[in-house]
């Protein structure tokens, strides 16, 4: 079952990779394109506008979220203001 | 060569040499920390399984309908493309430690020394041989993606083929001439372009899979990398200016010297 288990996230990890949102949005924005289509609306226009609001999304949320790797040595303190240097 | 064939040959090569330098880095690990003989046979035994899967895989997919696959792959070229550009534009930006080959390698070397020997029928070392395998394994499965999809989707296998192999025997040589990791590969810059690359064909290939007709038909393409280009150097400079302006992670870097990290 471990070995199952260690399968599906190996390929969960190499398919879809450490933001989910981004997987998501680009199945949505695929739906879309050829719901547009069918619809005999021009689509080219959607996915370059799924990238640019998917990139700076799943950059924040790499920023401000738990997508980065988080500093496990040294003292940690809570930042006071946006403008305070970050503890060493 | 047609501007699509020449594009065709770009991405995949910079694709290929990126996925190269890393494998290099962990055979030149196993080699040096452990055992030569032992090193190189895991990586011609991964190169077996390689051709093994491409021997398998390649006529699986080109068997599939030209729309269905452009789909399928243009989905995950963007995935691939997304998450590598995020990585590269923090990396780039100060947000993220810039990958460094010199260090992984000195990584490796350590964990390959701390193990013991143990003898197989396969190898004089046991460890040396399954660290090369598993690295040559893993990151040629990369590598024969590429190729089958770029391949696949450009009618162009035998082109794609050309370019990986050009990449692989370029960057394995020269790695294994200087017995060193190859630190002075723009890694960074390299996987940024590599992005670029991978989104651009993903969207293009992703929109003609679900019936999108792009202006200019294959020209498009022409557009579509320069504008994904300039969108991710643009975040790369207003994420690096929150860095600066104090504003990043709590992770303190080295600010970078260039629009792209090297």
């Amino acid at each position: 079952m471990s070995k199952l288990r260690a399968f599906g996230a190996f390929w969960y990890d190499f398919v879809v990779g450490d933001d989910w949102v981004v997987a998501a949005g680009i199945v949505l924005g695929l739906a879309g394109t050829y719901g547009l289509h069918r619809a005999g609306v021009t689509a080219w226009w959607l996915l370059p506008l799924v990238l640019v609001v998917l990139l700076p999304l799943s950059l924040s949320r790499a920023v401000s979220g738990p997508l980065l790797p988080r500093r496990t040595h040294g003292p940690r303190t809570p930042q006071a203001s946006p403008r305070t240097p970050p503890a060493h | 060569m047609s501007a699509a064939g020449s594009a065709l040959f770009i991405a995949v090569f910079l694709a290929c040499a990126v996925e190269a330098v890393e494998a290099t880095t962990i055979v030149l690990a196993a080699g040096t920390a452990r055992d030569w003989r032992s090193a190189g046979t895991g990586s011609v035994a991964a190169l077996f399984v390689l051709a093994v899967v491409v021997a398998v895989l390649g006529p699986a997919v080109s068997h599939l309908p030209l729309t269905t696959l452009r789909v399928l792959v243009g989905a995950l070229l963007l995935v691939f493309g997304l998450q590598w550009l995020r990585k590269a534009i923090l990396r780039a930006s100060g947000h993220k430690a810039l990958h460094d080959e010199a260090k992984l390698f000195a990584e490796h070397l350590a964990e390959a020394k701390g193990q013991q020997a143990r003898r197989s029928f396969l190898a004089p070392d046991w460890y040396g041989f399954t660290l090369s395998f598993k690295g040559v394994l893993l990151e040629g499965l990369e590598v024969v993606f590429i190729v089958l999809t770029f391949g696949a989707n450009a009618k162009n296998v035998g082109l794609a083929a050309i370019s990986a192999v050009c990449a692989v025997v370029l960057v394995a040589g020269a790695g294994f001439a200087i017995r060193a990791p190859l630190a002075r590969v723009p890694e960074n810059t390299l996987k940024f372009v590599v992005g670029i690359m991978l989104t651009s064909f993903g969207i293009f290939w992703g929109g003609e899979g679900a019936g999108a007709q792009w202006p200019g038909s294959d020209a498009a393409l022409l557009v579509i990398i320069p504008a994904v280009a300039l969108f991710g150097l643009g975040l790369t400079a207003l994420l690096r200016r929150s860095v600066e302006g104090g504003g990043g992670s709590g992770i303190r870097l080295p600010a970078p010297t260039s629009p792209v990290a090297r």
